[in-house]
């Protein structure tokens, strides 16, 4: 996988550097811009969830739920990063399909959702047991919604930019993020910490990377026809 | 119809009175040293108000019947004086009933509430929230971190506000969902509530104590057989508070101590 990124990239050099496409303009959402997030330092442990009050939530979890405020990979990568275009993205309308929420095992899936402006949320409730979604919005209306087993999803969407935090107003320990973004090429880093933004014409950008204890960074890009690399760097502490 | 009513009225009585005697919906076995007390005040109680139901009601029935006799020119015997005595009356016996059992029964309750928990109790600071119960063990140090309510985070797992990047004393903290304790050794809860009034409730235990937010309240226990018990709010809480419980799990010393390296090493 590594080794494919560092081959596009190596390509993409060679097309500017070459001099090749010059003259002509690159073919629309040519360019991309990927790379890893890692942290420096310790990172907080992450701790077991006890959910032994919700049997049915209990059983669906061979091994215990860890808390997810800071998600760490292999080769110190940093997961449920959101990086995205914070300036310079001139793409237009959200999506048609709507982003899924889901409550599983008394989670919230995927742990950071991202999302458009605008663009359709359903919220789904998959578990045998009520719940109550409680988005802490700020800048976007606030609402709390009781949702029983086996009733239909929530069908919602905010229209303002914002990372909002989600609670449930029954099960304490569950967590959760909307990053909702007025652009339409984000990425949240998995496991590997890996994030890639495709589809970008060429042209000057910013990009933020976004982690919900750690905050924001931004860095300047100017993109080419190829794939351009950039890491991000989160200092980490132990408590 | 008044003969009806007071048949009926005596076989409903009886029935009642019936479930009672033959302990049909009882207490589960009590599991603690001062659940005996509880028990004892709580049998004389239905003894005596079950003696005052039984006189009450099989009263009403006999007068029922009795006023149900229609022969013409019988007089019907009233209560000496009319309504007004008969209230009065009514009011006095009624509130010494009352009084004596609120005076006889706090002696029990006082002698477990009111006394303070020994020096060598295991402590444990109880934090209750909409809509789960959450417990802290001092740690290897035996020293409770200082409580910081703006800290507290739960979706960190930060249930009681602690601040282990300044202080020491609250890094080695364990904070658990389940109330573990080893069997036989006096335990003494401090109750805080971040929210809303709930109540701590384990029925094995005879022992029912309410949350009010801003007061740490304290209240103590020695279980004296090992299980896994419920422990339910029963103060309504909220949208969530039918399903707001956790469980206290009773363990042999070792077994405890074992929990004990467990939750510390995660």
């Amino acid at each position: 996988m590594k080794q494919k990124k560092l081959l596009w990239f190596l390509a993409g050099s060679l097309c500017i550097g070459s001099g090749i496409g010059a003259g002509s303009p690159p073919p629309a959402g040519g360019g991309s811009i990927s790379g890893k997030v890692t942290y420096t330092g310790t990172p907080p442990k992450m701790k077991p969830i006890d959910m032994s009050k919700e049997p049915s939530c209990a059983k669906q979890h061979t091994t215990p739920v860890m808390t997810e405020n800071v998600a760490t990979g292999p080769e110190s990568a940093l997961q449920y990063v959101v990086v995205y275009i914070s300036a310079g993205d001139t793409t237009g309308a959200a999506p048609g399909e709507a982003a899924r929420y889901d409550q599983k095992g008394c989670q919230y899936l995927p742990h950071v959702l991202p999302m458009q402006t605008g663009q359709s949320l359903q919220i789904y409730n998959d578990d045998q047991t009520s719940h109550n979604i409680h988005p802490l919005a700020k800048v976007n209306p606030e609402w709390n919604k009781s949702q029983p087993a086996g009733s239909p999803p929530i069908d919602t969407k905010y229209e303002k930019p914002e990372f909002i935090p989600v609670k449930c107003n029954i099960h304490p320990w569950m967590h959760g993020y909307f990053a909702v973004l007025s652009t339409s090429h984000y990425s949240v880093t998995g496991e590997d910490g890996s994030f890639s933004l495709k589809g970008l014409p060429a042209g000057k950008y910013t990009v933020t990377a976004w982690q919900e204890q750690y905050g924001s960074q931004t860095q300047d890009v100017t993109v080419g026809a190829g794939d351009t690399k950039i890491n991000f760097t989160f200092k980490a502490l132990p408590y | 119809m008044g003969r009806v009513f007071a048949v009926v009225l005596t076989l409903i009585t009886l029935v009642s009175v019936a479930f009672f005697v033959m302990h049909t919906w009882w207490l589960p076995p009590d599991i603690s040293t001062t659940g005996p007390a509880i028990d004892r005040q709580l049998e004389e109680t239905l003894i005596g108000t079950g003696v005052l139901f039984l006189a009450g009601q099989l009263i009403l029935a006999f007068f029922a019947w009795g006023a149900s006799d229609k022969t013409p020119g019988r007089k019907m015997k009233m209560f000496p004086g009319g309504p007004t005595p008969l209230v009065t009356a009514a009011i006095v016996v009624v509130g010494i009933e009352i009084f004596t059992l609120t005076f006889v029964g706090s002696k029990a309750w006082g002698a477990i509430y009111l006394t303070p928990a020994d020096a060598g109790a295991l402590r444990i600071d109880v934090q209750a929230e909409q809509f789960a119960f959450y417990f802290r063990y001092a740690g290897p140090d035996a020293k409770f971190g200082a409580v910081h309510p703006e800290k507290i985070d739960d979706g960190s797992g930060n249930y009681f506000g602690l601040d282990p990047a300044n202080d020491v004393d609250a890094r080695d903290d364990i904070v658990a969902a389940s109330l573990v304790v080893p069997v036989n050794r006096q335990v003494a809860l401090t109750l805080h509530s971040k929210d809303v009034g709930h109540s701590f409730y384990v029925r094995e235990l005879r022992v029912q104590q309410d949350f009010v937010p801003g007061l740490d309240i304290p209240l103590h226990f020695t279980a004296t057989q090992t299980g896994k018990y419920e422990i339910v709010c029963t103060q309504l809480c909220g949208l969530g508070h039918y399903n707001m419980k956790a469980y206290l799990e009773v363990m042999s010393e070792e077994d405890y101590e074992q929990w004990l390296k467990t939750q510390a090493g995660q």
